[in-house]
């Protein structure tokens, strides 16, 4: 039974954090407040964040604080502890809304906006040590009895993933629905904001949205009523537009401090745009545009110019960026740990150090498609290359990361990770060398303004990291070395696309160039697809081309190598239980293979080696094949670090970002100790499954595609497959069904119901009821699998609810017809099994596999521990 | 445009607000995030010029009940920005008018990081706020500036009561005090009478109290001889209890000595540790000198440090009543996690009585 809790609303009260934190001996302070940009009724992961609080009185904030103290001293909490607070705009009363007794997301980012690593000490003080015991790292000579206080703001920004999810419902409440966030640091907040945009790369670089400007003026104040991920940039249009401040805080209930801070972009954005052209703007206007965080790029905008000619002027002008220090305590004590942010006007605390430094690249926020995997690798990259001898330096702007410690790298800029933010940056420093292969796309993308700011690339090179990732060098590449590929060809507009579709023969895979997670990926089975997909796809502009490829549905197969220019070391090789069709970070993988001949094995080795040698890959490299009809294609190379790379490493024993590293710095791969081409598998199986986040997400189909939508993953791991799966699943929360736990429902569709069929029999025979749409259960009837009709949704979902309310149903077995349409029958069905908390499983592969586990029953088994498999 | 010129001839540029006047004091920089109107009304500010080190100062604006004392008592305001539109809902004008009717000079658009760094490595400087390019004058300006007496300017006139309801008299001799003072011991049931800060110790004893509050305040404890001397016989008599300047004077009053510290300690995240405890606690201060560790004097025994420098933070004065703190455990700006020493006071007061006979 679950218990609601029904509560009295304050929504529109300000939301208040305290992070505190408490010693055994009684000890205790705050290392930092925060105060919410959107009052309360929105959860406050959705919600932009600032530290320290901006429109507190110093009695209002230190009442709070005294409160947050007396409760964790009440609890006896000895560590760290989250306290959330409503505090009436209007007089002193205030709620405590929530205390989670722990370190948290919000724990995380009060140690990146301090410097007060609050993880470390709680662990100390676990130990038993006490506060005044524990050392301030940043300052080496305060304690961590001192209350952090910093002489800048903070800004969170949450990371949606409403980019991908086009027919999400974008309303943000009390249920989170981002994935990840940034933090930008600044003086100010109209710098703070803007950096943040920057950070989130969703393409926007001002607070100034086309499809916003775009709308009426009746559209925008509705837009203002509602409380959805846009509601900054909507707060700006309007404000843009001459709304009253008054008014917007009336509908918002955003304080007029946010919202006059807000106003002060939008009227600069506007004295920029009066200028009308480059040569009007002068050096006091541009200070100042620089100074509240406006990057070139939209500067050139507004003034109708290029970044590069801003950029030349702004340097010609002198007006560069200094970089000072995070320190704990607001210049008090000089900071040992180089920790920096960068504003305009002011003296500068970063110079260059005078080693061999190696810049690296992070990944920036999480999203799906680019998760915590890709700091693993920015991490171990920059161990290797202090292994090696380096100085390394981290640019990232994620506080969830290992990567933004202040104590990984040697030097770390809290910066966004655009050309422009990335030059400033590696101006100061002079390196010897950028890495971007373990960043993921955010980091791989910027390799070329790397180059073109004159800096060497550690790794493999611009023109070959092109070659992989632009189409048609690729496809030469392809073709001179005799290896196939699914036919394919590029296009711009959805007139084009619909004619290649045509030429290649539905279905077709759509999904631009240069993505990560199969963003904007799709199959199209006929024109109208391929044309509403088109749509989507160039909502945002592109400046690459739109690929348009034939869709094999075959094994799916996938490979991490390690390669000096010449040699190769293929750790292992990964086979997905899905075919083709589900993206490789939704499918579930298992390593080593389980279903893929000697030959095939022999082939994928082969190709790898061929292609790394031919890319002149100096570092590491991911592709993936479909083996079709007994033959081996190759659907994606990525010349660089994959999703996959902490999972393999951590089931091979094989360092392979520390491997990959070395050979970026050119040593040999034979010379590393593990041998060239395909490693022996290990002795032990490993699966991992994804994870998902539906029921956080409305409106968001659950049937899987081409498109990423998992948001994390869990690995099995066992001395026989089927245990690894049955480890795999119970890791993901998707416990294994029985039968006096409820029956099977079917909707399958048409293409799928053959091999449902099996399934079904399968599941009946083991003692499952079974349950089937209308059209299914026909079929499962006519060939005698006895199956008990139910109403699709739209035909009777009244009756479908009451169904699902009885607990009757255990699992769902749904396969998408095709289109995202979410009026469709099917996509509703998945929706309601979402919202009843039952079981969905949209793949066929899936449900077999899931099956035989079923089969093993509740089989005991035994934990293994990785360092017993792989050492 | 406008300078802030350091003695040192150091120049830091920005915009004038407040009263656009000259201003010349001793600068120091205060790293707390909020409570600058506290701050600006805090006596023991009185002569100096402070750089706040958190970049955005006036967001809540200034209101009625903020107020440590009748008037702001700083020389000049650094900032880095100034906040245009206020927001609190207590607010009643903006710093930037306030500091205007108060006659007192602000400069905005500072770099204050570079200011207080400066500071830190070169120690407390004279300085002076002017519009436009500083001049030598300006540093000779800084050089002729010197502090004195001005806890007895900052002091109250004449004698008067806060509280008269409660079981035991407490005497607070006034050397420039936060109102906020006043309040933890009238909370605490006892009776409260501010003299000023020239009162002598006759006067004070005779008015019946139990025990003696000797305020914080501006200045050097040095430039107050007569005062210690009125401190010294009242730590013969009855239970005193210092705070931040008044802990200095007791010190002097017992034989210790007091020296200047490079930048002294502003702001409200100081970590105290209390020696007999064993536990530390994060504390409001505002002070440049401190006591000197070395050869302290028989009977006066360090029973809190702090522990970032291990400066000395508070004394006991064996065989006397009597104890004194160099931070202000009633906080605002800042924290109030020490007020316990509050009911120590009283509780050494309420039991002397007793003793007495009374």
């Amino acid at each position: 039974m679950h218990e609601n809790l029904i509560e009295k609303s304050v929504a529109g009260w300000k939301e208040i954090e305290y992070e505190v934190i408490r010693d055994g001996a009684g000890n205790c302070i705050t290392v930092c407040n925060m105060e919410n940009f959107d009052p309360v009724g929105v959860h406050t992961g959705d919600s932009i964040v600032v530290a320290p609080t901006q429109t507190l009185r110093d009695g209002e904030a230190y009442m709070l604080r005294h409160a947050a103290l007396n409760i964790i001293s009440a609890l006896g909490i000895e560590g760290g502890c989250n306290v959330q607070f409503a505090l009436d705009p209007n007089s002193m009363k205030y709620y405590v809304i929530e205390v989670n007794p722990r370190v948290s997301r919000s724990s995380a980012l009060a140690s990146k906006a301090t410097g007060y690593p609050i993880a470390k000490v709680t662990t100390r003080i676990a130990l038993g040590y006490t506060l005044d015991e524990i050392a301030n790292g940043v300052t080496g000579c305060t304690c961590a009895c001192a209350e952090p206080t910093v002489d800048y703001i903070v800004l969170k920004f949450p990371r949606w993933p409403f980019d991908k999810f086009v027919y999400a419902d974008k309303h943000i409440g009390t249920k989170m629905k981002a994935t990840g966030e940034i933090m930008a640091i600044s003086t100010n907040f109209e710098s703070a904001l803007l950096k943040a945009v920057r950070s989130l790369e969703t393409g926007m670089d001002s607070l100034a949205v086309p499809a916003l400007e775009a709308l009426s003026d009746e559209a925008l104040e509705k837009q203002l009523h509602e409380i959805n991920t846009e509601r900054a940039f909507v707060v700006a249009e309007c404000l843009r537009r001459g709304m009253d401040i008054a008014h917007v805080f009336d509908v918002t209930r955003i304080d007029v401090w946010f919202l006059k801070k807000i106003q002060n972009i939008v009227e600069m954005e506007q004295a920029l745009r009066l200028l009308g052209s480059a040569d009007k703007l002068d050096r006091a206007m541009l200070l100042d545009a620089k100074k509240m965080g406006m990057c070139d790029r939209a500067i050139a905008r507004f003034v109708c110019s290029d970044e590069m000619t801003i950029r030349a002027m702004r340097r010609e002008m002198n007006i560069l960026p200094a970089f000072r220090k995070v320190d704990t305590c607001g210049g008090e004590f000089e900071a040992v740990s180089p920790y920096f942010y960068s504003v305009y006007g002011g003296a500068t605390e970063a110079f260059p150090s005078g080693h061999k430094t190696v810049v690296v690249l992070g990944s920036g926020p999480i999203r799906i498609g680019q998760g915590i995997e890709f700091d693993y690798c920015s991490v171990h990259c920059v161990w290797a290359l202090k292994r090696a001898g380096f100085d390394t330096v981290i640019i990232n702007n994620n506080p969830e990361t290992v990567s933004t410690d202040f104590d990984t790298a040697d030097r770390l800029y809290f910066e966004p990770l655009t050309p422009e933010d990335v030059w400033n940056i590696l101006e100061i420093e002079q390196p010897v060398g950028v890495v971007c292969q373990f960043g993921g796309q955010t980091a791989i993308k910027l390799a070329k303004a790397v180059r073109q700011g004159g800096y060497a690339i550690l790794g493999t090179d611009l023109s070959d990291i092109d070659a992989a990732e632009d189409r048609e060098l690729f496809n030469q590449l392809l073709a001179s070395l005799g290896i196939p590929q699914p036919k394919g060809t590029t296009v711009f507009t959805a007139d084009e696309a619909a004619a290649a579709a045509k030429a290649l023969g539905y279905p077709v895979l759509v999904r631009p160039s240069y993505v990560l997670g199969g963003q904007g990926m799709e199959i199209a089975y006929d024109e109208k697809h391929i044309r509403e997909y088109m749509d989507i796809i160039n909502l945002n502009v592109q400046e690459h081309p739109i690929l348009v490829d034939k869709y094999l549905l075959g094994r799916e197969i996938e490979v991490d190598a390690i390669c000096d220019g010449e040699n190769v070391l293929i750790p292992g090789i990964m086979e997905h239980i899905e075919r083709a069709g589900i993206h490789s970070g939704d499918s579930i993988s298992v390593y080593p293979p389980q279903h893929l001949a000697p030959r095939i094995q022999r082939m994928v080795t082969d190709y790898t080696v061929s292609i790394a040698r031919s890319l002149h890959v100096k570092g590491l490299v991911n592709i993936q094949f479909i083996e079709y009809a007994g033959d081996l294609y190759i659907i994606e190379v990525n010349p660089r670090s994959s999703r996959t790379v902490p999972y393999i490493s951590k089931v091979t024993g094989i360092p392979i970002v520390e491997l990959g590293v070395r050979a970026s710095l050119g040593e040999k791969v034979p010379a590393m100790g593990f041998g060239t081409g395909l490693y022996p598998p290990a002795p032990t199986v490993a699966v991992k499954m994804p994870v998902f986040s539906f029921e956080k997400l409305n409106e968001v189909e659950v049937a899987l595609g081409p498109e990423m939508k998992s948001t994390g993953e869990a690995l099995g791991l066992a001395e026989t497959a089927e245990e690894a799966y049955l480890k795999g699943f119970a890791s993901t929360k998707m416990a294994i069904p029985r039968p006096e736990e409820g029956g099977v429902l079917f909707a399958i569709a048409d293409h799928d119901k053959r091999e449902a069929l099996g399934l079904a029999e399968t599941f009946a025979s083991l003692g499952f009821d079974i349950y089937a749409t209308t059209g299914t259960a026909h079929m499962f009837n006519h060939n005698y699998v006895g199956a008990q009709p139910v109403p699709r949704p739209g035909e009777d979902t009244d009756a479908l609810a009451k169904l699902f309310d009885s607990g009757k149903i255990r699992l769902i077995i749904t396969t998408p017809t095709h289109g995202r349409d979410p009026l469709r029958a099917g996509f509703r069905l998945r929706r309601m099994a979402v919202e009843y908390g039952i079981a969905c499983i949209t793949s066929i592969d899936t449900a077999k596999l899931l099956m035989k586990c079923v089969k093993m029953g509740s089989k005991d088994v035994p934990p293994l521990g990785l360092h017993d498999l792989v050492l | 445009m406008a300078t802030l010129i350091l003695e040192d001839g150091s120049r830091f540029e920005g915009t004038l607000f407040g009263h656009k006047q000259p201003a010349t004091g001793e600068v120091v920089f205060m790293t707390g995030m909020s409570g600058y109107q506290e701050m600006l009304t805090d006596p023991a500010y009185r002569g100096q010029i402070v750089c706040m080190t958190y970049p955005l100062i006036g967001n809540v604006g200034v209101n009625d009940l903020d107020f440590e004392s009748g008037c702001v008592q700083v020389s000049g305001l650094v900032v880095s920005e100034l906040c245009e539109l206020p927001s609190n809902w207590q607010m009643k004008k903006t710093l930037d008018e306030f500091l205007d009717e108060q006659g007192v000079t602000g400069i905005c658009g500072v770099d204050t990081r570079a200011l207080t760094r400066h500071i830190r490595d070169n120690g407390v400087m004279r300085g002076r706020i002017v519009a436009g390019e500083a001049t030598e004058e300006d540093i000779a300006a800084c050089r002729a500036f010197s502090l004195h007496g001005e806890a007895i300017e900052a002091s109250c006139r004449e004698r008067h009561d806060v509280s008269t309801a409660g079981d035991v008299r407490i005497a607070v001799l006034d050397l420039g005090m936060k109102r906020s003072l006043t309040n933890w011991i009238v909370r605490r049931g006892a009776q409260v009478t501010v003299f000023p800060a020239l009162t002598g110790a006759q006067e004070i004893l005779l008015s019946g109290c139990d025990g003696v509050l000797i305020s914080a305040g501006p200045g050097n404890p040095e430039d107050y001889p007569q005062i210690v001397e009125t401190v010294k016989a009242l730590m013969a008599a009855k239970p005193v209890m210092g705070v931040g300047l008044g802990h200095l004077l007791m010190a002097l009053a017992s034989g210790c000595r007091v020296e200047r510290m490079r930048f002294g300690h502003h702001g409200g995240n100081q970590p105290v540790k209390d020696l007999a405890a064993g536990t530390c606690a994060v504390t409001s201060q505002s002070h440049l000198y401190a006591v000197s560790g070395d050869a302290l004097p028989e009977g006066v025994r360090v029973s809190h440090i702090n522990w970032n420098d291990r400066s000395i933070e508070g004394l006991v004065y064996e065989g006397r009543d009597a104890f004194s703190v160099q931070f202000i455990p009633s906080g605002l700006g800042g924290p109030f996690d020490t007020t316990a020493l509050f009911d120590n006071f009283l509780k050494t007061v309420r039991a002397n009585r007793e003793k007495a006979g009374v």
